[in-house]
Protein backbone atom coordinates (compact mmCIF):
# COMPACT_ATOMS: atom_id res chain seq x y z
CA UNK A 1 0.00 0.00 0.00
CA UNK A 2 1.63 3.20 -1.14
CA UNK A 3 1.40 6.46 0.72
CA UNK A 4 -0.82 7.83 -2.05
CA UNK A 5 -3.31 5.02 -1.60
CA UNK A 6 -3.31 5.45 2.15
CA UNK A 7 -3.91 9.18 1.82
CA UNK A 8 -6.74 8.58 -0.62
CA UNK A 9 -8.43 6.09 1.71
CA UNK A 10 -8.10 8.39 4.72
CA UNK A 11 -9.36 11.47 2.87
CA UNK A 12 -12.27 9.62 1.28
CA UNK A 13 -13.31 8.06 4.57
CA UNK A 14 -13.19 11.46 6.28
CA UNK A 15 -15.25 13.05 3.51
CA UNK A 16 -17.88 10.33 3.55
CA UNK A 17 -18.09 10.37 7.33
CA UNK A 18 -18.48 14.16 7.38
CA UNK A 19 -21.20 13.95 4.73
CA UNK A 20 -23.04 11.32 6.74
CA UNK A 21 -22.89 13.36 9.92
CA UNK A 22 -24.03 16.45 8.01
CA UNK A 23 -27.17 14.67 6.97
CA UNK A 24 -28.11 12.98 10.24
CA UNK A 25 -27.09 15.79 12.61
CA UNK A 26 -29.87 17.38 14.58
CA UNK A 27 -28.20 20.70 15.28
CA UNK A 28 -28.36 22.91 12.20
CA UNK A 29 -25.20 24.86 12.92
CA UNK A 30 -23.21 21.69 13.53
CA UNK A 31 -24.55 20.31 10.26
CA UNK A 32 -23.24 23.42 8.48
CA UNK A 33 -19.81 22.90 10.07
CA UNK A 34 -19.71 19.24 9.06
CA UNK A 35 -20.65 20.35 5.55
CA UNK A 36 -17.56 22.54 5.59
CA UNK A 37 -15.50 19.51 6.59
CA UNK A 38 -17.01 17.57 3.67
CA UNK A 39 -16.19 20.35 1.21
CA UNK A 40 -12.66 20.47 2.54
CA UNK A 41 -12.40 16.71 2.00
CA UNK A 42 -13.50 17.20 -1.60
CA UNK A 43 -10.82 19.85 -2.02
CA UNK A 44 -8.25 17.37 -0.66
CA UNK A 45 -9.46 14.83 -3.23
CA UNK A 46 -8.89 17.44 -5.94
CA UNK A 47 -5.34 17.84 -4.69
CA UNK A 48 -4.81 14.08 -4.84
CA UNK A 49 -5.97 14.23 -8.47
CA UNK A 50 -3.31 16.87 -9.18
CA UNK A 51 -5.91 19.60 -9.82
CA UNK A 52 -4.49 22.18 -7.43
CA UNK A 53 -6.29 25.13 -8.95
CA UNK A 54 -9.68 23.45 -8.57
CA UNK A 55 -8.87 22.61 -4.95
CA UNK A 56 -8.02 26.23 -4.15
CA UNK A 57 -11.11 27.52 -5.94
CA UNK A 58 -13.22 24.90 -4.13
CA UNK A 59 -12.00 26.13 -0.75
CA UNK A 60 -12.27 29.76 -1.75
CA UNK A 61 -15.78 29.59 -3.19
CA UNK A 62 -17.50 26.77 -1.37
CA UNK A 63 -16.05 27.22 2.09
CA UNK A 64 -15.21 30.90 1.97
CA UNK A 65 -18.39 32.12 0.34
CA UNK A 66 -21.17 29.54 0.12
CA UNK A 67 -20.66 27.91 3.51
CA UNK A 68 -20.30 31.33 5.16
CA UNK A 69 -23.56 32.39 3.50
CA UNK A 70 -25.28 29.23 4.74
CA UNK A 71 -24.05 29.91 8.26
CA UNK A 72 -25.24 33.52 8.06
CA UNK A 73 -28.65 32.34 6.89
CA UNK A 74 -28.85 29.81 9.72
CA UNK A 75 -27.83 32.35 12.32
CA UNK A 76 -30.11 35.10 11.11
CA UNK A 77 -33.26 33.01 10.87
CA UNK A 78 -33.03 30.74 13.92
CA UNK A 79 -33.76 32.36 17.20
CA UNK A 80 -32.71 29.65 19.63
CA UNK A 81 -29.20 28.29 19.44
CA UNK A 82 -30.05 24.93 20.92
CA UNK A 83 -33.12 24.38 18.79
CA UNK A 84 -32.83 20.96 17.23
CA UNK A 85 -35.11 19.12 14.91
CA UNK A 86 -35.64 15.51 14.12
CA UNK A 87 -33.31 14.38 11.38
CA UNK A 88 -35.97 12.40 9.49
CA UNK A 89 -39.48 13.30 8.41
CA UNK A 90 -42.49 11.07 7.72
CA UNK A 91 -41.65 10.32 4.07
CA UNK A 92 -38.34 8.68 4.83
CA UNK A 93 -39.33 5.38 3.18
CA UNK A 94 -39.81 7.10 -0.20
CA UNK A 95 -36.40 8.78 -0.16
CA UNK A 96 -34.79 5.53 1.07
CA UNK A 97 -36.31 3.68 -1.88
CA UNK A 98 -35.12 6.31 -4.37
CA UNK A 99 -31.64 6.32 -2.85
CA UNK A 100 -31.52 2.53 -3.12
CA UNK A 101 -32.47 2.68 -6.80
CA UNK A 102 -29.77 5.32 -7.35
CA UNK A 103 -27.13 3.17 -5.64
CA UNK A 104 -28.01 0.18 -7.78
CA UNK A 105 -27.82 2.29 -10.95
CA UNK A 106 -24.46 3.80 -9.95
CA UNK A 107 -22.93 0.43 -9.12
CA UNK A 108 -24.16 -0.99 -12.41
CA UNK A 109 -22.65 1.86 -14.41
CA UNK A 110 -19.35 2.01 -12.53
CA UNK A 111 -19.05 -1.76 -12.78
CA UNK A 112 -18.80 -1.39 -16.53
CA UNK A 113 -15.49 0.48 -16.29
CA UNK A 114 -13.13 -1.87 -18.14
CA UNK A 115 -9.96 -1.63 -16.12
CA UNK A 116 -9.74 -1.45 -12.35
CA UNK A 117 -6.34 -0.22 -11.24
CA UNK A 118 -4.95 -0.09 -7.74
CA UNK A 119 -3.05 3.12 -8.38
CA UNK A 120 -4.37 6.34 -9.82
CA UNK A 121 -3.67 6.80 -13.53
CA UNK A 122 -0.89 9.18 -14.40
CA UNK A 123 -2.54 12.56 -14.31
CA UNK A 124 -2.10 14.87 -17.25
CA UNK A 125 -0.26 17.68 -15.50
CA UNK A 126 0.49 19.55 -18.69
CA UNK A 127 -2.76 21.47 -18.29
CA UNK A 128 -1.60 24.61 -16.57
CA UNK A 129 -3.57 27.57 -15.37
CA UNK A 130 -2.59 29.51 -18.48
CA UNK A 131 -4.24 26.83 -20.59
CA UNK A 132 -7.32 26.99 -18.39
CA UNK A 133 -7.47 30.74 -18.90
CA UNK A 134 -7.09 30.42 -22.62
CA UNK A 135 -9.75 27.71 -22.75
CA UNK A 136 -12.17 30.04 -20.99
CA UNK A 137 -11.85 32.81 -23.56
CA UNK A 138 -11.09 30.88 -26.71
CA UNK A 139 -13.91 31.20 -29.28
CA UNK A 140 -14.00 27.53 -30.10
CA UNK A 141 -13.76 26.28 -26.53
CA UNK A 142 -15.63 27.67 -23.55
CA UNK A 143 -16.16 31.38 -24.11
CA UNK A 144 -19.92 31.05 -24.61
CA UNK A 145 -20.65 29.25 -21.30
CA UNK A 146 -18.25 31.65 -19.60
CA UNK A 147 -20.07 34.73 -20.87
CA UNK A 148 -23.47 33.19 -20.13
CA UNK A 149 -22.35 32.48 -16.56
CA UNK A 150 -21.24 36.11 -16.19
CA UNK A 151 -24.62 37.33 -17.45
CA UNK A 152 -26.37 34.99 -15.02
CA UNK A 153 -24.32 36.33 -12.12
CA UNK A 154 -25.14 39.88 -13.19
CA UNK A 155 -28.86 39.03 -13.28
CA UNK A 156 -28.64 37.50 -9.81
CA UNK A 157 -26.82 40.59 -8.51
CA UNK A 158 -29.39 42.98 -9.97
CA UNK A 159 -32.23 40.83 -8.65
CA UNK A 160 -30.74 40.84 -5.15
CA UNK A 161 -30.35 44.62 -5.22
CA UNK A 162 -33.94 45.10 -6.36
CA UNK A 163 -35.29 42.78 -3.68
CA UNK A 164 -33.22 44.42 -0.97
CA UNK A 165 -34.10 47.99 -1.87
CA UNK A 166 -35.84 50.02 0.77
CA UNK A 167 -39.03 50.47 -1.17
CA UNK A 168 -39.93 53.00 -3.82
CA UNK A 169 -39.33 56.62 -2.93
CA UNK B 1 31.45 25.93 2.66
CA UNK B 2 28.04 24.62 1.84
CA UNK B 3 27.16 24.54 5.51
CA UNK B 4 27.96 28.22 5.88
CA UNK B 5 26.35 29.38 2.68
CA UNK B 6 23.23 27.30 2.84
CA UNK B 7 22.77 25.76 6.30
CA UNK B 8 19.06 25.06 5.97
CA UNK B 9 19.19 23.00 2.79
CA UNK B 10 22.39 21.35 4.02
CA UNK B 11 20.66 20.19 7.23
CA UNK B 12 17.65 19.07 5.24
CA UNK B 13 19.76 16.91 2.94
CA UNK B 14 21.71 15.48 5.85
CA UNK B 15 18.56 14.43 7.68
CA UNK B 16 17.15 12.96 4.51
CA UNK B 17 20.32 10.98 3.87
CA UNK B 18 20.31 9.70 7.46
CA UNK B 19 16.72 8.55 7.19
CA UNK B 20 17.37 6.87 3.89
CA UNK B 21 20.40 5.03 5.13
CA UNK B 22 18.40 3.91 8.16
CA UNK B 23 16.43 1.75 5.78
CA UNK B 24 13.12 3.61 5.41
CA UNK B 25 11.24 3.29 2.15
CA UNK B 26 11.80 6.36 -0.08
CA UNK B 27 8.12 7.34 0.09
CA UNK B 28 8.18 7.32 3.86
CA UNK B 29 11.38 9.35 3.83
CA UNK B 30 9.57 11.92 1.68
CA UNK B 31 6.62 12.05 4.07
CA UNK B 32 8.94 12.30 7.07
CA UNK B 33 10.86 15.20 5.50
CA UNK B 34 7.60 17.00 4.74
CA UNK B 35 6.45 16.53 8.33
CA UNK B 36 9.76 17.85 9.63
CA UNK B 37 9.38 20.86 7.35
CA UNK B 38 5.87 21.51 8.67
CA UNK B 39 7.05 21.31 12.29
CA UNK B 40 10.02 23.60 11.62
CA UNK B 41 7.97 26.30 9.87
CA UNK B 42 5.19 26.24 12.47
CA UNK B 43 7.68 26.39 15.35
CA UNK B 44 9.54 29.25 13.69
CA UNK B 45 6.32 31.24 13.33
CA UNK B 46 5.22 30.65 16.90
CA UNK B 47 8.66 31.55 18.27
CA UNK B 48 8.68 34.68 16.12
CA UNK B 49 5.48 35.78 17.85
CA UNK B 50 7.28 35.92 21.19
CA UNK B 51 9.63 38.46 19.65
CA UNK B 52 7.09 40.43 17.64
CA UNK B 53 4.68 40.96 20.55
CA UNK B 54 7.50 42.47 22.61
CA UNK B 55 8.60 44.57 19.63
CA UNK B 56 5.06 45.78 18.99
CA UNK B 57 4.52 46.83 22.58
CA UNK B 58 7.80 48.71 22.75
CA UNK B 59 7.44 50.44 19.38
CA UNK B 60 3.82 51.50 19.84
CA UNK B 61 4.64 52.66 23.36
CA UNK B 62 7.48 54.85 22.12
CA UNK B 63 5.21 56.29 19.46
CA UNK B 64 2.77 57.16 22.22
CA UNK B 65 5.54 58.81 24.25
CA UNK B 66 5.72 56.15 26.95
CA UNK B 67 8.16 53.36 27.71
CA UNK B 68 6.35 50.11 27.28
CA UNK B 69 7.21 46.99 29.25
CA UNK B 70 10.55 47.41 31.00
CA UNK B 71 10.24 45.44 34.22
CA UNK B 72 10.43 41.82 33.17
CA UNK B 73 14.06 41.41 32.21
CA UNK B 74 16.33 43.99 30.53
CA UNK B 75 14.20 46.22 28.31
CA UNK B 76 11.22 44.02 29.11
CA UNK B 77 12.38 41.20 26.85
CA UNK B 78 10.97 38.51 29.13
CA UNK B 79 7.55 40.16 29.15
CA UNK B 80 6.15 37.80 26.51
CA UNK B 81 7.27 34.77 28.50
CA UNK B 82 5.69 36.21 31.64
CA UNK B 83 2.50 36.72 29.65
CA UNK B 84 2.52 33.12 28.45
CA UNK B 85 2.89 31.86 32.01
CA UNK B 86 0.03 34.11 33.08
CA UNK B 87 -2.23 32.82 30.31
CA UNK B 88 -1.42 29.20 31.09
CA UNK B 89 -2.33 29.60 34.72
CA UNK B 90 -5.61 31.46 34.20
CA UNK B 91 -8.93 29.74 34.73
CA UNK B 92 -10.37 28.24 31.60
CA UNK B 93 -13.95 29.46 31.49
CA UNK B 94 -16.80 28.31 29.36
CA UNK B 95 -20.11 30.20 29.52
CA UNK B 96 -23.24 28.17 30.31
CA UNK B 97 -25.09 27.10 27.22
CA UNK B 98 -22.04 27.51 25.04
CA UNK B 99 -21.52 24.97 22.33
CA UNK B 100 -18.56 23.05 23.71
CA UNK B 101 -16.95 21.82 20.51
CA UNK B 102 -17.50 24.98 18.50
CA UNK B 103 -16.33 27.16 21.40
CA UNK B 104 -13.11 25.21 21.80
CA UNK B 105 -12.22 24.72 18.16
CA UNK B 106 -12.68 28.37 17.12
CA UNK B 107 -9.36 29.71 18.51
CA UNK B 108 -7.51 26.69 17.10
CA UNK B 109 -8.92 27.36 13.65
CA UNK B 110 -7.91 30.99 13.87
CA UNK B 111 -4.27 30.01 14.46
CA UNK B 112 -4.39 27.22 11.87
CA UNK B 113 -5.72 29.58 9.22
CA UNK B 114 -2.72 31.87 9.68
CA UNK B 115 -0.09 29.15 9.98
CA UNK B 116 -1.26 27.60 6.72
CA UNK B 117 -0.21 30.73 4.83
CA UNK B 118 3.42 30.19 5.80
CA UNK B 119 3.53 27.06 3.67
CA UNK B 120 3.92 29.08 0.48
CA UNK B 121 6.08 32.01 1.56
CA UNK B 122 9.57 31.77 0.05
CA UNK B 123 12.40 32.41 2.50
CA UNK B 124 14.99 31.97 -0.21
CA UNK B 125 15.09 30.57 -3.69
CA UNK B 126 15.47 27.04 -2.39
CA UNK B 127 13.84 27.42 1.01
CA UNK B 128 10.10 27.36 0.62
CA UNK B 129 7.47 25.16 2.22
CA UNK B 130 5.94 24.11 -1.06
CA UNK B 131 6.19 25.88 -4.37
CA UNK B 132 2.67 25.10 -5.55
CA UNK B 133 1.59 26.53 -8.86
CA UNK B 134 -1.42 28.20 -7.20
CA UNK B 135 0.54 30.06 -4.52
CA UNK B 136 -1.44 33.31 -4.59
CA UNK B 137 -4.89 31.70 -4.74
CA UNK B 138 -3.88 29.33 -1.93
CA UNK B 139 -3.17 32.35 0.29
CA UNK B 140 -6.60 33.82 -0.40
CA UNK B 141 -8.38 30.47 0.02
CA UNK B 142 -6.76 29.88 3.38
CA UNK B 143 -7.89 33.31 4.54
CA UNK B 144 -11.44 31.98 4.29
CA UNK B 145 -10.74 29.74 7.28
CA UNK B 146 -10.02 32.76 9.43
CA UNK B 147 -13.45 34.17 8.64
CA UNK B 148 -15.01 30.86 9.64
CA UNK B 149 -13.20 30.79 12.98
CA UNK B 150 -14.65 34.18 13.88
CA UNK B 151 -18.15 33.00 13.06
CA UNK B 152 -17.64 29.92 15.18
CA UNK B 153 -16.33 32.01 18.06
CA UNK B 154 -19.28 34.39 17.92
CA UNK B 155 -21.83 31.58 17.73
CA UNK B 156 -20.22 29.29 20.24
CA UNK B 157 -20.18 31.92 22.95
CA UNK B 158 -23.95 31.84 23.48
CA UNK B 159 -23.83 35.61 23.73
CA UNK B 160 -25.92 37.91 21.52
CA UNK B 161 -23.31 40.63 21.63
CA UNK B 162 -20.56 38.25 20.65
CA UNK B 163 -22.70 37.14 17.72
CA UNK B 164 -23.32 40.71 16.59
CA UNK B 165 -19.64 41.50 16.92
CA UNK B 166 -18.82 38.40 14.88
CA UNK B 167 -21.29 39.45 12.17
CA UNK B 168 -19.68 42.87 11.88
CA UNK B 169 -16.16 41.52 11.72
CA UNK B 170 -17.12 38.91 9.13
CA UNK B 171 -18.85 41.59 7.04
CA UNK B 172 -15.65 43.61 7.17
CA UNK B 173 -13.46 40.63 6.26
CA UNK B 174 -15.66 39.48 3.39
CA UNK B 175 -15.98 43.00 1.98
CA UNK B 176 -12.25 43.64 1.99
CA UNK B 177 -11.46 40.33 0.32
CA UNK B 178 -12.70 41.70 -3.01
CA UNK B 179 -10.23 44.57 -3.48
CA UNK B 180 -7.51 42.43 -1.90
CA UNK B 181 -7.88 39.73 -4.53
CA UNK B 182 -8.01 42.33 -7.28
CA UNK B 183 -4.82 43.93 -5.97
CA UNK B 184 -3.16 40.52 -5.57
CA UNK B 185 -3.80 39.83 -9.22
CA UNK B 186 -1.45 42.62 -10.29
CA UNK B 187 1.82 40.92 -9.26
CA UNK B 188 0.46 37.72 -10.80
CA UNK B 189 -0.17 39.67 -13.99
CA UNK B 190 3.28 41.24 -13.99
CA UNK B 191 5.05 37.96 -13.24
CA UNK B 192 2.88 35.82 -15.54
CA UNK B 193 2.66 33.14 -12.89
CA UNK B 194 0.92 32.39 -9.61
CA UNK B 195 3.86 30.64 -7.98
CA UNK B 196 5.27 32.73 -5.16
CA UNK B 197 8.86 31.96 -6.08
CA UNK B 198 8.20 32.91 -9.70
CA UNK B 199 6.77 36.23 -8.59
CA UNK B 200 9.87 36.92 -6.50
CA UNK B 201 12.21 35.90 -9.29
CA UNK B 202 10.37 38.16 -11.77
CA UNK B 203 11.12 41.20 -9.63
CA UNK B 204 14.19 42.53 -11.33
CA UNK B 205 12.63 45.84 -10.43
CA UNK B 206 10.54 45.66 -7.29
CA UNK B 207 6.83 45.48 -8.01
CA UNK B 208 6.15 48.37 -5.68
CA UNK B 209 7.77 50.55 -8.36
CA UNK B 210 5.84 48.90 -11.15
CA UNK B 211 2.48 48.93 -9.38
CA UNK B 212 2.35 51.34 -6.43
CA UNK B 213 -1.44 51.66 -6.50
CA UNK B 214 -1.87 47.89 -6.31
CA UNK B 215 0.66 47.80 -3.45
CA UNK B 216 -1.22 50.49 -1.55
CA UNK B 217 -4.58 48.75 -2.07
CA UNK B 218 -3.08 45.45 -0.94
CA UNK B 219 -1.60 47.07 2.16
CA UNK B 220 -4.85 48.75 3.17
CA UNK B 221 -7.03 45.72 2.53
CA UNK B 222 -4.57 43.46 4.35
CA UNK B 223 -4.78 45.73 7.39
CA UNK B 224 -8.55 45.40 7.19
CA UNK B 225 -8.30 41.62 6.81
CA UNK B 226 -6.16 41.31 9.92
CA UNK B 227 -8.44 43.59 11.87
CA UNK B 228 -5.80 46.08 12.93
CA UNK B 229 -6.16 49.78 13.48
CA UNK B 230 -7.61 51.70 11.79
CA UNK B 231 -9.93 48.78 11.09
CA UNK B 232 -10.04 47.26 14.56
CA UNK B 233 -13.80 47.40 15.03
CA UNK B 234 -13.45 44.41 17.28
CA UNK B 235 -11.60 46.30 19.97
CA UNK B 236 -14.06 49.16 19.63
CA UNK B 237 -16.88 46.77 20.26
CA UNK B 238 -15.09 45.55 23.35
CA UNK B 239 -15.07 49.00 24.76
CA UNK B 240 -18.72 49.60 24.07
CA UNK B 241 -20.50 46.25 23.83
CA UNK B 242 -18.55 43.07 23.13
CA UNK B 243 -16.36 41.50 20.53
CA UNK B 244 -16.44 37.95 19.35
CA UNK B 245 -13.86 36.90 21.92
CA UNK B 246 -15.54 38.43 24.96
CA UNK B 247 -16.26 35.01 26.50
CA UNK B 248 -12.76 33.64 26.04
CA UNK B 249 -10.24 33.67 28.87
CA UNK B 250 -6.76 32.40 29.48
CA UNK B 251 -5.03 30.37 26.83
CA UNK B 252 -7.92 30.47 24.33
CA UNK B 253 -7.89 34.26 24.30
CA UNK B 254 -4.13 34.15 24.03
CA UNK B 255 -4.57 31.97 20.94
CA UNK B 256 -6.82 34.61 19.36
CA UNK B 257 -4.28 37.31 20.11
CA UNK B 258 -1.51 35.09 18.80
CA UNK B 259 -3.46 34.57 15.60
CA UNK B 260 -3.92 38.32 15.20
CA UNK B 261 -0.26 39.20 15.74
CA UNK B 262 0.91 36.35 13.57
CA UNK B 263 -1.51 37.41 10.85
CA UNK B 264 -0.14 40.96 11.02
CA UNK B 265 3.40 39.67 10.56
CA UNK B 266 2.23 37.29 7.82
CA UNK B 267 0.77 40.07 5.73
CA UNK B 268 4.00 41.99 6.19
CA UNK B 269 5.87 38.96 4.88
CA UNK B 270 3.39 38.65 1.99
CA UNK B 271 3.77 42.30 1.10
CA UNK B 272 7.55 41.97 1.19
CA UNK B 273 7.36 38.89 -1.03
CA UNK B 274 4.91 40.23 -3.57
CA UNK B 275 5.95 43.86 -3.82
CA UNK B 276 9.38 44.36 -2.25
CA UNK B 277 11.24 41.53 -3.93
CA UNK B 278 11.12 38.96 -1.14
CA UNK B 279 14.48 37.34 -0.74
CA UNK B 280 16.11 39.24 -3.59
CA UNK B 281 19.15 41.33 -2.86
CA UNK B 282 22.84 41.71 -3.61
CA UNK B 283 24.75 38.49 -3.15
CA UNK B 284 21.89 36.03 -3.12
CA UNK B 285 22.14 33.54 -5.90
CA UNK B 286 19.37 32.33 -8.08
CA UNK B 287 18.37 29.12 -9.73
CA UNK B 288 20.94 29.90 -12.36
CA UNK B 289 23.56 31.91 -10.52
CA UNK B 290 25.70 30.86 -7.57
CA UNK B 291 25.43 32.89 -4.42
CA UNK B 292 24.77 32.68 -0.72
CA UNK B 293 21.22 31.44 -0.24
CA UNK B 294 21.15 32.13 3.49
CA UNK B 295 21.45 35.83 2.68
CA UNK B 296 18.04 35.52 1.05
CA UNK B 297 16.52 34.59 4.40
CA UNK B 298 18.22 37.61 5.99
CA UNK B 299 16.93 40.01 3.31
CA UNK B 300 13.45 38.55 3.55
CA UNK B 301 13.32 39.01 7.32
CA UNK B 302 14.67 42.56 7.07
CA UNK B 303 12.02 43.52 4.52
CA UNK B 304 9.23 41.83 6.47
CA UNK B 305 10.18 43.64 9.65
CA UNK B 306 10.33 46.94 7.77
CA UNK B 307 6.78 46.47 6.54
CA UNK B 308 5.74 45.31 10.02
CA UNK B 309 7.19 48.54 11.38
CA UNK B 310 4.96 50.48 8.97
CA UNK B 311 1.98 48.40 10.15
CA UNK B 312 2.80 49.28 13.78
CA UNK B 313 3.33 52.88 12.76
CA UNK B 314 -0.14 53.04 11.24
CA UNK B 315 -1.56 51.47 14.39
CA UNK B 316 0.07 54.03 16.63
CA UNK B 317 -1.04 56.96 14.53
CA UNK B 318 -4.49 56.61 13.04
CA UNK B 319 -7.85 56.65 14.84
CA UNK B 320 -10.49 53.99 14.39
CA UNK B 321 -12.89 54.03 11.44
CA UNK B 322 -16.64 53.69 11.92
CA UNK B 323 -18.29 50.66 10.39
CA UNK B 324 -20.42 52.49 7.86
CA UNK B 325 -17.45 54.60 6.75
CA UNK B 326 -15.39 51.45 6.49
CA UNK B 327 -17.87 49.56 4.34
CA UNK B 328 -18.50 52.61 2.16
CA UNK B 329 -14.74 53.04 1.75
CA UNK B 330 -14.41 49.46 0.61
CA UNK B 331 -17.32 49.19 -1.76
CA UNK B 332 -17.51 52.75 -3.10
CA UNK B 333 -13.82 53.55 -3.37
CA UNK B 334 -11.42 50.62 -3.11
CA UNK B 335 -13.30 48.15 -5.31
CA UNK B 336 -13.79 50.50 -8.30
CA UNK B 337 -10.20 51.71 -7.96
CA UNK B 338 -8.92 48.14 -7.84
CA UNK B 339 -10.99 47.20 -10.89
CA UNK B 340 -9.77 50.18 -12.88
CA UNK B 341 -6.22 49.50 -11.72
CA UNK B 342 -6.12 45.94 -12.90
CA UNK B 343 -7.81 46.71 -16.23
CA UNK B 344 -5.39 49.53 -17.02
CA UNK B 345 -2.35 47.55 -15.86
CA UNK B 346 -3.36 44.57 -17.99
CA UNK B 347 -3.84 46.67 -21.11
CA UNK B 348 -0.67 48.73 -20.65
CA UNK B 349 1.45 45.71 -19.79
CA UNK B 350 0.33 44.02 -22.97
CA UNK B 351 1.09 47.07 -25.08
CA UNK B 352 4.65 47.56 -23.81
CA UNK B 353 7.04 46.58 -26.60
CA UNK B 354 9.43 43.80 -25.76
CA UNK B 355 12.34 46.06 -26.60
CA UNK B 356 11.64 48.26 -23.59
CA UNK B 357 13.79 46.15 -21.30
CA UNK B 358 13.52 45.89 -17.54
CA UNK B 359 13.76 49.54 -16.56
CA UNK B 360 11.80 50.73 -19.57
CA UNK B 361 8.88 48.56 -18.55
CA UNK B 362 9.20 49.78 -14.98
CA UNK B 363 9.19 53.39 -16.11
CA UNK B 364 6.15 53.00 -18.34
CA UNK B 365 4.13 51.17 -15.67
CA UNK B 366 5.14 53.68 -12.98
CA UNK B 367 4.03 56.50 -15.25
CA UNK B 368 0.72 54.74 -15.85
CA UNK B 369 0.20 54.35 -12.12
CA UNK B 370 0.96 58.01 -11.49
CA UNK B 371 -1.50 59.07 -14.17
CA UNK B 372 -4.13 56.72 -12.69
CA UNK B 373 -3.47 58.07 -9.20
CA UNK B 374 -3.85 61.64 -10.42
CA UNK B 375 -7.08 60.71 -12.20
CA UNK B 376 -8.47 59.06 -9.06
CA UNK B 377 -7.59 62.05 -6.89
CA UNK B 378 -9.23 64.43 -9.36
CA UNK B 379 -12.37 62.25 -9.49
CA UNK B 380 -12.55 62.12 -5.68
CA UNK B 381 -12.07 65.90 -5.50
CA UNK B 382 -14.89 66.47 -7.98
CA UNK B 383 -17.24 64.14 -6.11
CA UNK B 384 -16.38 65.81 -2.80
CA UNK B 385 -16.86 69.28 -4.33
CA UNK B 386 -20.30 68.32 -5.62
CA UNK B 387 -21.25 66.81 -2.23
CA UNK B 388 -20.11 69.96 -0.44
CA UNK B 389 -22.16 72.11 -2.84
CA UNK B 390 -25.20 69.96 -2.25
CA UNK B 391 -24.77 70.21 1.51
CA UNK B 392 -24.35 73.97 1.32
CA UNK B 393 -27.56 74.21 -0.72
CA UNK B 394 -29.41 72.07 1.82
CA UNK B 395 -28.06 74.18 4.65
CA UNK B 396 -29.21 77.38 2.92
CA UNK B 397 -32.65 75.84 2.48
CA UNK B 398 -32.81 74.72 6.11
CA UNK B 399 -31.84 78.19 7.28
CA UNK B 400 -34.62 79.74 5.20
CA UNK B 401 -37.26 77.52 6.84
CA UNK B 402 -37.24 78.17 10.64
CA UNK B 403 -38.72 81.65 10.22
CA UNK B 404 -41.90 80.18 8.72
CA UNK B 405 -41.94 77.17 11.08
CA UNK B 406 -41.63 79.39 14.14
CA UNK B 407 -44.61 81.58 13.15
CA UNK B 408 -46.74 78.54 12.31
CA UNK B 409 -46.63 77.56 15.99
Amino acid sequence: MTVGQLLFIVVSAATLLSALITVINRNLFHAALWLIATLFGVAALFVLLEAGFLAAVQVLLYIGAIATLIIFAVMLTRRLMTETREAVNSEWWLSAALAGVLIVLLIAIIGRVPAWASTAPQADVSGSIAELGQALVSPDLYVLPFELASVMLLVALIGAIIIAREGRR
Amino acid sequence: MDLLKDPLVFLYLQIEATLRSAGLAPELVNVAMQLIGVVVVATFCLLLIIFTTWLERKVVARMQDRLGPNRAGPFGILQSIADVIKFLTKEDLMPTGADRWVFNIAPLMAVIAVLLIWAVIPFSWNVIGTNVNIGVIYVVAVGAFGTLSILMAGWGSNNKYALLGAFRVVAQLISYEVPMILALLVPVLLARSMRMNDIVMAQGVWFIVLAPIAALIFFITSLAEVGRTPFDLLEAESEIVAGYHIEYSGMKWALFMLAEFLHAFTISALFATLFLGGWRGPGVGDLNRPGIPILGVVYFLIKSFLVYFVVMWVRGTLPRIRIDHMLAFCWKFLTPVALVNISVMAVVDKLIPATAGLWGRAGILLLTNLVMGAGILIAVAMVAHRARQREAALLAQAEALPATVGTAR
